[in-house]
């Protein structure tokens, strides 16, 4: 499988910077300092044309932003990212065009991913005809496509995204980056805000949609039911860095990384009755004062003093398993 | 508790295709004319525009048609004729000019000139506020720092010394007023632009490759223009107070074209011979004018509440 | 309708409760004829999406209704007493006391001007003037610690934005428990919360129940999340009981085609890769439900009969539903 997507040593640092009061505070002897929040933290991997990589983790782990930086969103602190082989910097000015349209995004707040003052027809045709795509004398009939194919009536483009449920803003938010032909799409938290009969819906949606059109996708979500139901592999992030990766029956079967078995573990499930095992202590670490060494060693039940010292390096245990854990080195 | 706005407000089922596009506009009118006071405030507005558009039309006299007014009319009280048979309803001036015209008039010039320093403020305002909120690090502190600058001067000091520079003239009294009402817009602007512009749909903008210009005035000003508005209408009425401030300090307009603020000025050696009405109709009409449109203002800001919009 | 058939009078029971809302569209009946008992120690998840009326429920029966809401019919009876038609001032008395509720964000119930010990102690004090503030204290401390906050002492003199999310929330809940209520209602308590936390919260709930004896209604929309701590379960829809009864029952053998369709919804471990069931269309607006069963539209088996209302009954032992055509065969996998 050719790369589609893939992400070398990708960064991302968030510098809140001292202004001028606060630059004479530290001259004057003040601890006060720049804070910096390494949000994602030297990340690689790799998306195959076809395939579906469920992103999981929690609060501060990165993913987000990992996602807006792979849809051109966020730019990396450095890093790359490549589309089909070529870099994004490296890129030709049409060749960025196109990759800027290929690559999309779904974001998670149906209510804030409209623009409440225009029409649907606006919203999911704008782009189209901007990229020439449809002429504006089309418009109307290609937005009136795009919202059967996500299963909207076409008679609907003429109203405002007030007029909508949340289920259907969320499928206009589809159209809307399926408008555009895309080829990638970043799904970040999609259905997190939905109701579970609607969830079901637009889960169905993504996985036809993913037949028909040939797309590929990044699943970001922390439910990791949702995950297991969609995807073909699954990359799970903690704190910034990337601790585990494996085909999706093999992670759920048998995890590698304690973290990953902590997850598994308390993640809720409709046949796991009773609450049968210790949940993992402690809380997830400030992403502005991460612990040093494997970022997960404090809550880790099997931490060793290497542990708190060096980072791990994600290395392949498996064929097609990576897993960033010393535990891994015997 | 607001799981009863979810299922009570208009959904569109699927089904059922008859719901009409209600569009934006229709919600926020509707909601506007909930309140009665409001609303009375909103005609009395309309027929004070209507009066000053038509002035010419409406007017009984010409008060500036210097052929017709005669000083032997002058400082007549309200109700007395004039020598040709016209009633001078609310009197006359020093000069001898029909008082309910020269209010028509200066009602004209007052509102004019509001108006159009408000409008040209709002336009450099927001533009200004937008880029900085948009575009952010350098150039947002810069342009910050100007309007904090500039909001740290009282605007009648600012005023003054821009006019002692300048002269005196409608036009130059605009520039006044532009100048010292832009910072106000560029500031409220880019208070809201900076909570849109993290929102969603403005990074789905970028994501759809939609250049830079189109997404601050297609996607990011449509939704800033609630707060504009209100502000809009209540630095109108502030520069129109202004405005006749200047005027009543002798800075203002020349006395050829007399806006309510001079008229006011003008009667005021004649307020304690018992000759009030020169000073008082108008002085009335200055404030019917400024509280109707703060009274449009406040609801308009009521009901432009984003926390009430869903 | 004691379901579990336990002796004892139940701690809480809810009959033919009726809250609505009446607004410029139509009345709302955001609670229609709900009734169910919460047994002391006992663990009741009330499962259902938005515009069930799950929430308004739980604030119907603590007394929290904001108008245009009334409680406009039934009984609460809280250890035997209804409470349903109590005064401001009379439920007062019992909110953070005997009754507490913790609520989806935190800050519900934390004042963020105000420091954490300050806010517990005055929740002792405002139910029982005559405990010293030392010995106050010191419950706070203890509550803090049973809710596994660690340095309880630091914690006490901090304000509520030096916790993180779900430190928070635990706070909320060591208020909650301050005053050893008898109930406690918790309305969707974790699902802001991350899976590691939220794990952890579910875990110090239980173990509390069972070491207290205190009830506890927990609100959600997650139906894994009350598989893992329930003992019983209340499925709502349109303001309705649609289902209840002991919860591995319903959930290994539901019979309301709502909640076969919302089980079938869920993806899990042997769905993977195929399509979910969807159950088809969306849930009515309150103020314009069908007559009738509300779920006839897009129910697959409804017929004329669902044109009349349908009412609670027990095709199973031990189990209410309220549907004229309950699926009995096994759901298929």
């Amino acid at each position: 499988m050719t790369a589609m997507l893939e992400v070398k040593d990708l960064t991302k640092n968030f510098v809140k910077h001292l202004d001028l009061a606060g630059k004479i505070a530290q001259k004057l002897g003040s601890s006060i300092r720049e804070e910096t929040v390494h949000a994602v933290d030297r990340v690689n991997f790799t998306v195959g044309k076809g395939e579906v990589v469920g992103l999981v983790g929690e609060s501060g782990c990165g993913k987000s932003t990992l996602g807006r930086m792979i849809a051109d969103i966020l730019p990396p602190t450095s890093g790359s990212i490549s589309f089909k082989g070529t870099e994004f910097t490296a890129m030709t000015e049409d060749e960025g065009a196109a990759a800027a349209l290929a690559i999309q995004m779904i974001f998670q707040d149906p209510f804030a991913s409209l623009n409440p003052r225009m029409r649907v027809e606006e919203i999911v045709g704008e782009a189209p005809v901007l990229h020439g795509m449809a002429r504006m004398s089309e418009k109307s009939t290609y937005v009136g496509d795009v919202m059967e194919r996500v299963g909207l009536g076409r008679e609907y483009s003429r109203r405002y995204p007030h007029q909508f449920s949340g289920g259907q803003r969320q499928r206009i938010g589809i159209a809307r980056a399926l408008a555009v032909k895309p080829e990638f799409l970043v799904c970040d938290e999609a259905i997190a805000a939905l109701d579970v009969s609607i969830q079901a819906q637009v889960i169905n949606l993504f996985m036809d949609l993913r037949e028909d059109l040939d797309l590929t996708y990044l699943f970001i979500s922390h439910d990791l039911s949702v995950v297991e139901h969609i995807s073909d592999r699954v990359v799970i992030m903690y704190l910034g860095r990337i601790v585990e990766v494996a085909g999706t029956d093999e992670l759920f079967d048998k995890p590698n990384h304690p973290y990953t078995t902590a997850l598994l573990n308390e993640v809720p499930r409709l046949d796991h009755r009773g609450i049968d095992y210790e949940p993992v202590s402690g809380e997830i670490p400030s992403p502005l004062d991460p612990p040093p060494g494997c970022h997960f060693h404090p809550r880790c039940p099997h931490a060793t003093d290497r542990c708190k010292a060096e980072v791990p390096v994600l290395r392949e245990i498996a064929p097609g398993r990576l897993s960033a854990c010393h535990l891994n080195d015997g | 508790m607001n799981t009863v706005a979810e299922h009570v407000a208009p959904v569109a089922g699927l089904p059922e295709a008859e719901i009409k596009v209600e569009t934006p506009f229709r919600r926020f009118a509707a909601a506007f004319l909930d309140s009665k006071v409001a609303t009375v405030a909103l005609v009395v507005l309309g027929i004070l525009i209507f009066m000053a558009v038509f002035a010419s039309l409406i007017s009984p006299t010409n008060p500036y048609d210097l052929a017709k007014v005669s000083i032997m009319d002058s400082k007549m009280p309200p109700g007395s004729a004039s020598l040709d048979g016209m009633t001078f309803w609310l009197g006359t001036d020093g000069a001898g000019r029909d008082l309910v015209s020269a209010m028509i008039y200066g009602l004209r010039i007052s509102l004019g000139v509001g108006v159009m320093s408000g409008i040209v403020a709002m336009a450099i305002g927001a533009s200004v506020g937008l880029i900085a909120a948009y575009f952010g690090g350098r150039t947002e502190n810069f342009i910050m720092r100007i309007v904090d600058i500039q909001l740290s001067f009282p605007s009648i000091l600012v005023a003054l010394i821009l006019l002692a520079v300048l002269g005196k003239g409608v036009d130059k009294i605009i520039i006044a007023l532009i100048i010292v009402q832009w910072a106000y817009y560029a500031r409220t602007v880019r208070g809201s632009a900076l909570v849109e512009r993290n929102k969603e749909y403005i990074e789905a903008a970028t994501c759809l490759a939609i250049g830079h210009k189109r997404i601050l005035f297609r996607h990011l000003l449509p939704n800033c223009l609630p707060p504009l508005i209100v502000v809009g209408t209540i630095q109108t009425a502030h520069a129109i107070s202004l405005e006749a401030t200047l005027s009543f300090l002798g800075v203002g307009l020349p006395v050829s074209e007399p806006s309510l603020g001079l008229l006011i000025s003008n009667g005021f050696d004649y307020m304690l011979s018992g000759k009030y009405w020169i000073s008082f109709f108008p002085g009335v009409a200055l404030l019917v004018t400024i509280v109707s449109i703060n009274l449009v203002g406040d609801q308009l800001r009521d009901v432009l509440n984003p926390r009430l919009e869903r | 309708m004691n379901v579990t058939g336990n002796g004892d009078q139940p701690t809480l029971s809810v009959q033919n409760l009726e809250t609505h809302f009446f607004t410029k569209e139509g009345v709302a009946k955001a609670v229609d004829n709900v009734s169910f008992d919460v047994d002391k120690g006992e663990i009741m998840g009330l499962v259902g999406e938005s515009g069930s009326g799950k929430s308004v429920t739980g604030f119907s029966i603590i007394g929290l209704v904001d108008p245009p809401g009334e409680v406009v019919g039934g009984k609460v009876l809280f250890k035997g007493e209804d409470i349903a038609g109590w005064d401001d001032e009379a439920m007062q008395r019992l909110r953070g006391n005997r009754i507490a509720m913790i609520f989806q964000d935190p800050m519900m119930t934390l004042n963020p001007v105000l420091r954490v010990d300050t806010q517990m102690i005055e929740t002792i004090l405002a139910h029982d003037k005559s405990v010293s503030k030392d010995d106050a204290r010191q419950r706070s401390r203890d509550a803090l610690g049973q809710v596994g906050i660690p340095s309880p002492d630091e914690r006490l003199k901090a304000y509520p934005h030096q916790f993180s999310g779900g430190m928070r929330q635990r706070c909320a809940i060591a208020i909650a428990l301050l005053n050893k209520p008898d109930l406690i209602i918790a309305d969707e308590p974790t699902t802001a919360l991350d899976v590691t936390i939220q794990g952890q919260i579910l875990y110090e709930a239980q173990k509390l129940c069972r070491e207290t004896g205190t009830a506890l209604i927990w609100i959600t929309h997650d139906l894994a999340v009350v598989a893992g701590l329930a003992d019983k379960i209340s499925v709502m829809y349109a303001g309705r009981i649609v289902e209840q009864g002991d919860l591995d029952d319903v959930l290994d053998h539901a019979v309301h085609p709502y909640t076969r369709g919302l089980l079938g919804s869920v993806p899990g471990h042997n769905t993977r890769g195929q399509r979910l069931y969807q159950i088809p269309g969306m849930t009515p607006s309150l103020v314009k439900l069908p007559a009738g069963c509300a779920f006839k539209e897009r129910c697959p088996n409804a017929d004329e009969a669902c044109g009349a209302e349908p009412q609670i009954t027990q095709p199973v032992v031990d189990r209410n539903v309220r549907c004229f055509h309950p699926q009995m065969q096994e759901a298929a996998e």
